[in-house]
């Protein structure tokens, strides 16, 4: 994968990093950003919930929910950041869309309180809609998005229509229609299903919960069509020419099942796919001695004395289980790829510690974006251990 | 069973992302079942982590068992299925599982569980609580209860969930329901642990989770260190290693003796290997200050070789266990 050209295209405007919790997504979207911006882009990239380190690295102690430009010396392009803030974008929707009394209303809704603060999908949803507002704003010609660290990759894709449709399903209607349908056929069943329903749901809820939702329906109803027109334009967005997804994975099983379902959902929705990042990998430092024959030597080595044969035997077992290691992350890569030949992958090292400072960074970015066989290990990027030969 | 068993009876696991704390929540529950204790392990999120650690089908809504301990005892898992959640509710509390197969029909049940906020989190917690107070014949039907919890940075809402509620519902039956799951949920016999590897983020999700649930009146169990890397040499040698001092040329005259091909590019090679060990290790080892200061008990888990499987979660269980003797009679 050339993350480089990529990255360094004028035609590519949105990068969607995705990834099961824990991956790196974060680290990996601001490495790249960091890398488009030295390679002359004018970038920002939306974080969602950086490490708190990385975030004052980058300059992101202030939560104003606007993007802050990150001081990069050297770099030819700029370099801009900002952490999601999901219900302050919210608010901003509902205030964008009605009238001052109107958004008053809602906003002082208990019920508008709980949703825009944890409804199942609203951080997906919100940071849609901050990717949909950056892009309008027109002020970077590329934007690098991390998304929230949900269970499923796929809920990234997910959340928004979920809440266009619940915004405009069934239950909606029953909610309001005893407001707005003023006769229509079908009244009889609405107005009964909703006095069913909301009989039941008074009762497992209590009344002045489902007061609250009504009010709350009620204030929302005139910018439902702005919501449902935002979330649909938003999703459009990312099937365009110009976004790419990325996908980040460790090598381990659940990440990479996760990175498997996430490629099989873009290729359905006829979303461009760049490739896999396979984050923290361990290739050995040396691949000239096999795990078996390293671990024999080590028990050859442990029978000498001193410190030396000590510190030999030691450096022995770690090439051991490193061999393993390697081998068993390469073979998860290899099975990726036999299921997904079309995906090309990137491995990205593991770093020594936590990359917290725009120099972790930049050795990250080089990781992702520098020439593939080019590695102090002489090991492809595309791969943990080197191809066996012949 | 324990002579002096603990007061604590429901366990919920908790940890940032990629910390484990699924397998550590089976460990658990096979460690609190050793001797005969009957556990229900309960998972929250859906992924059937539980039915994978196993090796077995994914799980039903019902409680299956997954594992024989030492001594009779049993773990049961328990994969919470939110829909049919809210329709046991309904029929248990009202009457209304007819009448929940045909709101679920409508969309309802998806509408409800989906806007309603909470509303899952309420249907999880409860049925926690359900089991953990469950009895059969007078007897408690199970000696613990270990849950397999959403992540650190959703735990204080996920477990708060029924508070705000009976915020939100000021009277009405879910009211009541809220105020009995919380008062288990704050009682002694609920301890919150949290799972950490020994880097910079997890420790820190940690750290603000005990300050969240503390604030929420939450009662905190023990920090579990998960993956810790377990040195090669003994300490002052790490440390010296760790330094980068060590190079090929303190390698190589070993190497060479045992035959070994390569010359000094592998011996350089092993060197940095060494040290990058050493490293990682000092790394973590910097970072025990840090988790002592939590102030809470901690138990330490080795990283294991190898992905993780049945036997994985048996080794992890024994580490456990003895942990929790220690806990009992401290």
């Amino acid at each position: 994968m050339d993350l480089d050209a990529l990255i360094g295209d004028p035609a590519t405007r949105i990068i969607v990093c995705c990834g099961a919790g824990g991956v790196g997504k974060t680290t990996t979207s601001a490495a790249l950003a960091l890398a488009a911006a030295e390679a002359g882009r004018t970038v920002v990239v939306l974080t969602i919930d950086p490490a708190r380190r990385l975030a004052q690295s980058l300059g992101l102690e202030e939560l104003d929910n606007e993007p802050r430009q990150v001081d990069v010396p050297g770099a030819d392009g700029e370099l801009h950041a900002m952490m999601l803030d999901m219900k302050r974008t919210f608010d901003d929707v509902v205030v964008a869309h009605s009238t001052p009394e109107r958004a008053e209303q809602i906003l002082a809704n208990p019920f508008y309180q709980s949703l825009s603060s944890s409804f199942a999908g609203t951080q997906e949803y919100m940071a849609m809609e901050k990717l949909g507002q950056l892009r309008a704003s027109d002020q970077w010609d590329l934007i690098i998005v991390d998304t929230p660290p949900s269970r499923s990759a796929l809920d990234f894709l997910d959340a928004p229509n979920r809440m266009s449709r619940f915004l405009d399903g069934t239950m909606i209607r029953l909610l309001t229609a005893p407001a707005r349908a003023g006769g229509k056929a079908g009244l009889r069943f609405a107005s009964a299903g909703f006095l069913f329903f909301s009989k039941i749901i008074s009762k497992i809820l209590g009344g002045q919960l489902l007061r609250d939702i009504s009010a709350f329906v009620a204030a929302l109803d005139t910018m439902f069509g702005g919501f449902r027109e935002r979330a649909t334009a938003t999703y459009e967005l990312l099937r365009r020419p110009g976004t790419w997804f990325l996908v980040v994975a460790t090598p381990e099983p659940d990440a990479l099942r996760e990175a498997s379902y996430f490629v099989d959902r873009l290729s359905s929705e006829g979303m461009p796919l760049g490739g896999l990042v396979l984050n923290r990998t361990h290739p050995p430092a040396t691949t000239a001695l096999s795990a078996t024959r390293a671990e024999g030597a080590a028990e050859a080595v442990a029978e000498g004395d001193g410190e030396a044969a000590e510190f030999a035997a030691a450096a022995l077992r770690v090439h051991a289980e490193r061999m393993v290691h390697a081998a068993r992350e390469q073979h998860l890569a290899d099975r990726f790829t036999s299921a997904h030949p079309e995906v090309p992958v990137r491995t990205v090292p593991a770093a020594a510690g936590d990359v917290h400072d725009l120099e972790g960074l930049r050795i990250m970015g080089e990781a992702l974006t520098g020439p593939d066989a080019d590695t102090p290990t002489g090991t492809p990027r595309t791969r943990v251990l080197p191809a066996r030969r012949g | 069973m324990n002579p002096d068993p603990s007061p604590v009876r429901l366990h919920v696991v908790t940890g940032k992302g990629g910390t484990g704390k699924t397998t550590v929540a089976a460990a658990l529950a096979l460690a609190l079942a050793a001797d005969g204790g009957s556990v229900l392990l309960i998972e929250t999120e859906g992924r059937q982590g539980i039915a994978q650690l196993f090796d077995t089908p994914p799980l039903p809504y019902e409680e299956r068992r997954v594992a024989v301990a030492r001594g009779g005892g049993e773990v049961k898992a328990l994969a919470i299925d939110v829909e049919e959640a809210l329709l046991d509710y309904l029929d248990m509390f009202y009457n209304l599982r007819r009448a929940g197969r045909a709101l679920r029909k409508m969309g309802a049940i998806d509408f409800a569980t989906s806007i309603a906020p909470g509303l899952r989190d309420v249907l999880l917690t409860g049925k926690i609580k359900e089991a953990v107070t469950r009895r059969h014949d007078g007897a408690r039907v199970y000696d613990a209860v270990v849950v397999d919890a959403p992540p650190t940075g959703r735990i204080t809402r996920f477990l708060g969930v029924t508070a705000e509620m009976a915020q939100l519902a000021r009277s009405g039956p879910i009211k009541t329901q809220s105020d009995g799951v919380m008062a288990v949920l704050r009682s002694p016999q609920t301890q919150v642990h949290l799972v950490t590897l020994l880097e910079d983020m997890p420790v820190q999700e940690t750290a603000d989770a005990i300050t969240e649930l503390t604030k929420a009146g939450l009662p905190i169990g023990s920090v579990v260190v998960n993956m810790a890397t377990e040195p090669v040499l003994p300490v002052a040698r790490m440390e010296r290693a760790a330094t980068g001092e060590l190079t090929g040329a303190d390698l190589a005259p070993a190497l060479a003796a045992a035959q070994l091909p390569g010359g000094m590019a592998v011996a350089d090679a092993l060197a940095a290997e060494v040290v990058e060990h050493a490293r990682q290790w000092a790394a973590q080892d910097a970072l025990r200050d840090e988790v002592e200061d939590l102030g809470r008990p901690i138990v330490e888990l080795p990283l294991l070789a190898g992905p993780i499987d049945v036997g994985c979660v048996f080794e992890l269980a024994g580490r456990l266990e003895e942990h929790l003797r220690a806990e009992v009679a401290a």
